[in-house]
């Protein structure tokens, strides 16, 4: 791992700036401790990086290929390219994370796994990693998102998961993570908890960003320059966490992060939760979210069930108050159209998630000379529904 | 003025009956009304739970009265409207608790400045760590006479109990068990040897169970260990289903409190 770390990064107490922290109540305590304490050398240790670095090669297929899109380059008049996360065994960036938060629960000697979903591509990355593992694994996913998932539902079970549907609130990401929650106080001993994004209590966005920082890593080795643009999709973050990682520092490198807008960020209807949000409590982190004047936090809507969160995590809401990162967002309408257009163009069907990132293209000024990477997250074979709606409407 | 929970715990060292129940539920105006009864019934301390849209660490019955209580369209705004003449009615210890976000979107000076006010004795917030508290937060709740109530689980290290005890915490709350509220009743062996434990570091503060404390069986062995006991969810059970409150709560004080 670098030794050299960058401001932008958590501080000793899990902070970004104002943001981040620990805050959970005392029955988790013990369960963070423990992590806290373990996760920075089990992920530094020989064996972790041999097993770790050995399955992201050969089980998952990496490095991902860096592919340089002349047909969206010609339309958007720069030079675009994509970092192929899609092209992962499990079909999205998830499989980077579970595959070492599964091993560090190995190493802690845990022997059952809970994991929250909402697109499903985290419980499938994580159910696929147990069942090679071995390890028992339950999943909570809202019961709108089991419903607008179906496919990923059914790859879970395959893989040998128990799907637990959450039925509060919108049924959706926020809720799963609650009842997952829920599910570690009362588990306090045999579990771990394999968070999907860059939220939850400290050391969860700091592990989870390290463990996608591979995406960045790699960008820097496939190019032959610093681009002038990256830029991702957040619901939570983690995907756009790793394609950053490594140019946080390279200030003169754009970073653009693409929330989901919904119907409008103006709209109710909307889960762009830093420009629509305050700052708060989520799971366990402060930062940005969306929340009604008394501090309820607000239901949020988008077609994408991985962007569907009311929250960001706390690494992003310091990038966008520091003017590190510029934040977009991309409606419904918008990313449909970015998912159609790269079908076309280029023979990708990207995850509803990705598209957003790809509808933010036609709302950068770039200049003929524009290096751009656009982090493909994932692929779109979950969405079809949706698509196929689309192309009969 | 002293604060009314150190009070309370040093006249009475055994016993001490502790109720939770939701604001603005069964119904929106219910609070004081609930409050009143209860300390007519005789219960000793009070906690009144702002209601979250995210309870993590509740169970159902908890998580589904804060969902009823804000359908009702409680807010801590009008919780402290529905408290204001309190201390003309009620004269036990009364604390808030509730999670941290709607109280620091309150604004927490704020809000200390109202829970004195209105006659608020302490607070508990689950997901305030006590460093956080510490370091934020521990002047302004001074300056305001409020406790701030910690939790200690199974797997608190004695060290950090023992910290809290040289602080002025008004009560440690015991939670019985590692669970969501509600999702365990009942005392095992496990549980006792646990109790028995933070029985013999004597500590200086008052310590009360709470989770899974559902009627005088569970009522009176928590007791055996601890000052008192605190009960959430069966309370809550008791008046989520109609019928008169005034004696749903005398009916439900009176079967906790039967003496073995
Ligand atoms: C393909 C894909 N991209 C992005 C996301 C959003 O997560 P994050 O913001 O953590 O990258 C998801 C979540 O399910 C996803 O499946």
């Amino acid at each position: 791992m670098d030794k050299h770390r960058s401001k932008y990064l958590a501080n000793e107490d899990g902070y970004y700036g104002d943001f981040g922290g620990a805050f959970i109540p005392e029955l988790l305590q013990h369960n963070i401790d423990e992590l806290k304490a373990n996760w920075e050398q089990i992920i530094e240790s020989d064996s972790f990086q041999k097993e770790y670095v050995k399955l992201l090669k050969d089980y998952v297929g990496r490095p991902s290929p860096l592919y340089f899109s002349q047909r969206l380059s010609d339309k958007y008049n720069a030079q675009i390219y994509l970092k192929r996360e899609d092209l992962n065994h499990t079909g999205s960036h998830k499989v980077n994370n579970t595959i070492g938060q599964v091993l560090i629960a190995k190493q802690l000697g845990k022997s059952r796994i809970i994991a929250e979903t909402g697109a499903g591509q985290h419980g499938v990355a994580t159910a696929t990693i147990c069942a090679l593992m071995g390890l028992e694994c339950v999943v909570y996913m809202g019961a709108t998102d089991i419903a607008r998932q179906a496919p990923n539902v059914a790859r879970m079970k395959m893989l040998g998961a128990e799907v637990r549907a959450a039925e509060s609130g919108n049924k959706t990401l926020k809720d799963a993570t609650n009842e997952a929650i829920r599910d570690w106080i009362n588990h306090p001993t045999d579990t771990f908890y394999v968070i999907g994004s860059v939220v939850g209590p400290h050391p969860y966005p700091d592990m989870v960003a390290q463990l996608q920082s591979v995406i960045s890593k790699e960008i820097k080795e496939q190019m032959s320059q610093l681009p002038n643009y990256v830029v991702a999709c957040v619901g939570g973050g983690s995907n756009a966490a790793g394609a950053f990682y490594h140019f946080l520092d390279n200030e003169e490198v754009e970073l653009v992060a693409v929330e989901a807008a919904g119907m409008g960020v103006e709209t109710a209807e909307t889960a762009a939760s830093i420009a629509q949000g305050n700052v708060g409590f989520i799971h366990g982190s402060k930062t940005l979210l969306m929340q009604d004047e008394d501090g309820q936090i607000t239901e949020p809507y988008s077609i994408s069930a991985g962007l569907d969160y009311p929250g960001i995590g706390p690494l992003h809401a310091n990038l966008y108050t520091q003017k590190r990162a510029t934040v977009m967002n991309a409606t419904d309408e918008e990313a449909l159209q970015a998912a159609f257009e790269l079908t076309q163009l280029e023979g990708i069907i990207p995850a509803l998630e990705s598209a957003h990132a790809l509808a933010a293209l036609p709302k950068l000024a770039l200049k003929p000379t524009d290096v751009v990477v656009v982090n493909l997250s994932g692929r779109g074979d979950k969405d079809m529904e949706t698509y196929i709606a689309k192309m009969n409407s | 003025m002293d604060n009314r929970i150190d009070v309370l715990f040093r006249e009475k060292k055994e016993n001490v009956l502790t109720i939770y129940f939701p604001a603005g539920f069964p119904e929106l105006n219910d609070t004081l009304s609930i409050l009143v009864e209860l300390e007519k019934a005789g219960a000793d301390v009070v906690e009144i739970g702002i209601p979250f849209s995210d309870p993590l660490a509740d169970g159902e019955t908890i998580e589904m009265a804060s969902q009823k209580a804000l359908q009702n369209g409680i807010s801590l705004k009008l919780l402290f409207e529905q408290l204001k003449e309190m201390r003309k009615y009620v004269s036990i210890p009364v604390l808030l608790m509730g999670y941290l976000n709607p109280v620091y979107r309150y604004g927490i000076e704020q809000f200390c400045v109202d829970c004195k006010a209105v006659g608020i004795d302490g607070v508990i917030l689950p997901d305030l760590p006590m460093r956080e508290y510490r370091k934020n937060y521990q002047t302004i709740f001074h300056k305001n006479g409020l406790k701030n109530v910690p939790l200690i689980t199974p797997q608190t290290p004695v060290e950090r109990i023992e910290e809290l005890d040289k602080e002025e915490h008004g009560f440690i709350y015991v939670v019985a068990s590692s669970a969501t509220t509600g999702a365990k009743s009942g005392i095992s062996k496990e549980q006792e040897d646990y109790f028995a434990r933070i029985k013999a570091l004597q500590l200086k503060t008052p310590t009360q169970i709470g989770f899974g404390i559902a009627d005088s069986a569970s009522f009176n062995k928590a007791c055996e260990f601890t000052s008192g006991a605190i009960i959430g969810s069966a309370f809550v059970k008791a008046i989520q289903n109609g019928g008169e409150l005034a004696v749903n709560v005398k009916n439900f004080v009176e079967f906790v409190k039967v003496i073995k």
